[in-house]
């Protein structure tokens, strides 16, 4: 027994069975069923799962294969209008049939979970200190002094940084990474036996997502923890997995160890998974763009934005620089990559571009129109030729509108010559062009996929035919195997109708497939633009490489050791930012003179390409 | 479901009872002064002191009851979402200078100012009545509706549309009102009560309808004044205001629920 303890040995983890010694959580014949409106909806089917001690059990699905569903109904969590039946069996208890207080001791004490979003899983108004030491209070008794002291132990094993701080601050005030990092702490308040991890990175940036990661396959390694691990993304499960379980619609379609499932799948849904993980590191983009060709689509000169906040009323209004001097051109027909962890002002940077927001100085050109955001009413008739697409797919779409009207929204402005027919024809023409059924086109956005929602917004931008789509994240709040179609959408259409693109990502492999050349911001300044097969082949700049670093590869051979070198820390604060160039608090290349001058944006490889980084030309990165 | 039924029920019985009733809203029967409810074959309600039908009376307050909560209603619903939705849209320097402007409304006595509206204009006038009650009731659906539009204007969606090409008027009456009718409706619907109750309670005063027309409020008013020796007087139309107030905060829960497309079939994943 005392090798599984010690966890990923070599591969000795790779050929321990499933219903070997040591089974934590045993899932037998599980079902659950949702009763809806429309009669009972099966959500997991018959499902038999083991998770071994010590074990991490990976289980990989799109959203709705039930694969959240059927642990959260072992916990006894499920929405009132689910049933479970079949067994549970966590140690000598089968937890289907414990009552509320029995679930109780062992929920929080037992089993931890770790859910999705860090935000909305932590109470708005108590102290994280208090957060962390009221599971310690309730499970076992201790008294709050006590409590707080190993709540204080729990955070630095977590890793965060300034813990004494933070156990006194609230959860608005601390970032996503760290707030991931402080329900992980909640989880393990209490020494449990089996840790349960519902999707803990989708919400966080590749950097972020990296370091967490870490911290899991740490936490697994140093204490033997058995770990579930849920998750949509194939690659965030190759280097902390022991075994990966593969879902869709409520059924377990394939079980085995993490190398057979990525080296050798099975079944041919687990091989559409990975080929969807896959196909982002094969870079399309050798498309050589002349630039100089004709009116550039978007020109932006020295863009500067400031916001202004107060951190408290009583507080001196103080000025964020959000963008801070962006200079870019970008030719018609071009894909332009635009990369940074949140908080690099990426999206504002998109949104001054699209005159949303008005920038504090600097020019942006529009088409070879300079555009003047005091003037709105001047800059409605251009804004057909510039759309935009945004993160979150639902949100972006009117609730109370069915995605025909929302598509036809746009040709209310700018199309008012046309009848009823002719905006009817328009509409269908654009639910063609992003293929989705025309018998979606009655439905509302909640009764859409999130995929499909983000298709109705793309339709919606497409419908006036612009020249230019800015693409605001796009595709981070989506699945996968998701991500891949609407990547490969915009790429078939960019091709196709002519378009430009500046596509915003916080992952540089998803940029990948679609741009032909790639900027990366850091803290609202340039640090590299570059052609996307130089970036990917060499990067110059150091936060390049770590972001090209951040990014998990599905392969459970490299994938570990990058998560051990995942890079350290997050973003400064932009309130103050470092001295000299932004990036040297992170930077493991940081000289003196990094802090003393602010590194000048230079032209290298023949013009191809530019960096701002005082030492690009003696490191080989 | 209920609750409208009983609204709907209420409203015929208003419009069509004293119709149906031998009597005149102001006509005196001098055999039956004050009788009891059942006592006489005809006056099913009993009467009043000067010998008044009450059904038919009550049946009156209630219909001009109704019409001082639905028209005093839709009066501050269109003051106060289009004041509401702007100042929250526009924000900034403009926002701040409504939203004071309100605050200045709220902080008059409002009591007084509808005493000074009714004395200056015609006593009982049902068209002062109107402006006098519905200029009171905008200020709380302003706020109200400005607190929900400075959530909704930071949703992406609204960004969509601005970056689509929609003018500020177009974004607020496409956009922004719509999604937030759940709210109004079911503020609209506490309002109405309100403003029956207020109109009451003016009546009760005197300031409100005159004689010899009635409303709720000035039948409880002299039914109040009997209620020792002919009970029926006040509790008749005590009964059909209670009735008719718990109906209308029970359809607007109703309606705030269905009007919402997301509240429809079940919850997803």
């Amino acid at each position: 027994m005392r090798w599984i303890h010690g966890g990923r040995v070599g591969r000795v983890s790779d050929v321990r069975s499933s219903g070997g010694a040591g089974v934590v959580l045993a899932l037998e014949r599980l079902n659950v069923t949702f009763e809806s409106a429309h009669g009972a909806v099966r959500a997991v089917d018959d499902l038999s799962l083991t998770v071994g001690t010590g074990e991490c059990l990976g289980v990989v699905g799109e959203s709705g294969a039930g694969k959240s569903q059927a642990f959260l109904a072992a916990l006894g969590l499920l929405a009132p209008n689910g049933r479970a039946s079949g067994h549970a069996r966590f140690g000598s208890v089968d937890l289907l049939t414990l009552r509320q207080p029995e679930l109780d001791r062992i929920r929080g004490a037992r089993i931890g979970m770790v859910f999705q979003d860090p935000m909305t899983s932590l109470t708005p108004h108590m102290r994280i200190g208090d957060q962390i030491a009221e599971p310690i209070i309730h499970h076992t008794g201790a008294s709050s002094k006590e409590a707080l002291r190993r709540a204080l132990a729990l955070l630095n094993r977590v890793h965060v940084t300034d813990a004494e701080r933070r156990m006194r601050q609230y959860p608005h005030e601390l970032s996503g990474g760290m707030r991931q990092r402080v329900m992980i702490a909640i989880a393990l308040s209490c020494e449990p036996d089996l840790l349960i991890a519902d999707e803990p990175t989708t919400a966080l940036d590749v950097t972020i997502q990296a370091q967490i990661l870490s911290l899991l396959a740490e936490l697994k390694r140093s204490r033997g923890m058995s770990m579930v691990l849920i998750t949509h993304d194939m690659s965030a499960v190759a280097g902390i997995a022991d075994r990966v379980a593969v879902m869709r619609r409520g059924e377990v379609v394939e079980v085995a160890t993490v190398g057979a499932v990525f080296k050798a799948p099975q079944h041919a849904y687990t091989r559409e998974l990975l080929s969807a993980v896959r196909s982002v590191e094969v870079a399309t983009g050798a498309r050589v763009v002349a630039l100089a060709r004709d009116t550039p689509a978007l020109e932006l000169s020295d863009l500067r934005v400031n916001f202004k906040i107060r951190t408290s009323p009583f507080a001196k209004q103080q000025t964020v620089v959000a963008v801070d001097g962006v200079t870019l051109q970008l030719a018609a027909g071009e894909a332009l990559g635009v990369v940074g962890e949140s908080g690099s002002g990426k999206s504002t940077l998109a949104r001054a571009a699209l005159q949303l927001i008005r920038p504090q100085s600097g020019r942006v050109v529009w088409l070879g129109r300079q555009v003047d955001p005091m003037a709105q009413s001047a800059l409605r008739p251009l804004r057909r030729d510039v759309q935009v697409i945004f993160q979150d797919p639902l949100a972006s779409l009117d609730p109370r509108m069915t995605a025909a009207a929302i598509i036809a929204e746009p040709l209310r402005v700018h199309r008012p010559d046309l009848d009823r027919a002719g905006t009817e024809a328009a509409v269908i023409r654009a639910l063609d062009l992003v293929r989705l059924n025309r018998e979606l086109a009655e439905r509302y956005p909640h009764e859409l996929s999130g995929g499909q929602c983000q298709r109705v917004g793309i339709a919606r931008a497409m419908v006036t035919q612009p020249q230019l789509l800015i693409c605001d994240e796009p595709v981070s709040a989506l699945d996968v195997t998701v991500q891949e179609q609407i990547v490969g959408l915009l790429a078939d259409l960019a091709r196709e109708a002519g378009l430009s693109i500046m596509f915003i990502s916080h992952n540089l492999s998803v940029v990948r497939r679609l741009c032909d050349r790639i900027l990366v911001l850091y803290l609202g300044r340039m640090m590299e633009l570059a052609p996307a097969v130089s970036t990917y082949a060499r990067p110059l700049h150091p936060y390049t490489q770590d972001l090209l670093e951040s990014a998990p590869i599905p392969d459970p051979d490299v994938q570990p050791a990058r998560l051990a070198r995942a890079l350290l820390g997050e973003p400064p604060s932009p309130l103050s930012p470092p001295s000299g160039c932004v990036y040297r608090t992170r930077c493991p290349h940081a000289a003196p003179i990094c802090a003393d001058r602010k590194p000048a944006w230079e032209a290298a490889e023949d013009g191809t390409r530019s960096v701002a980084c005082h030492r690009w030309r003696e490191l080989t990165l | 479901m209920v609750a409208g039924g009983v609204i709907l029920l209420l409203v015929v019985a208003a419009v069509v009872g004293p119709l149906a009733s031998p009597y005149a809203v102001d006509s005196l029967d001098w055999q039956h002064l004050a009788v009891g409810p059942f006592d006489s074959g005809s006056h099913w309600l009993g009467t009043d002191r000067l010998g008044r039908d009450l059904f038919v009376r009550t049946a009156h307050g209630v219909r001009i009851s109704l019409v001082i909560g639905l028209v005093s209603t839709a009066i501050s619903l269109v003051i106060g979402v289009t004041w509401g939705a702007t100042a929250g849209f526009i924000g900034g320097r403009t926002d701040a200078l409504m939203m004071r402007f309100v605050d200045v409304l709220y902080s008059l006595p409002y009591l007084f100012i509808v005493i000074i509206l009714t004395t200056l204009f015609e006593r009982g006038s049902l068209p002062v009545l109107f402006c006098a009650i519905g200029a009171v009731g905008w200020l709380t659906i302003a706020r109200i509706v400005r607190g929900q539009t400075l959530s909704l204007a930071r949703r992406e969606f609204i960004e969509a549309a601005r970056a689509t090409g929609l003018s500020t008027p177009a974004i607020l009456f496409r956009h922004i009102i719509p999604n937030l009718m759940g709210p109004i409706v079911a503020y609209a619907t506490i309002t109405i009560p309100q403003m029956i109750l207020f109109e009451s309670f003016l009546s009760f005063l005197g300031l409100g309808v005159q004689e010899p027309l009635a409303s709720l409020g000035s039948l409880i008013n002299d039914g109040a004044q009997e209620m020792q020796s002919a009970p029926w007087m006040l509790l008749v139309p005590a009964g059909f205001l209670v009735v008719l107030l718990m109906s209308f905060n029970l359809v607007g829960d109703a309606l705030s629920d269905a009007l919402d497309p997301r509240g429809q079939g079940g919850s997803r994943e």
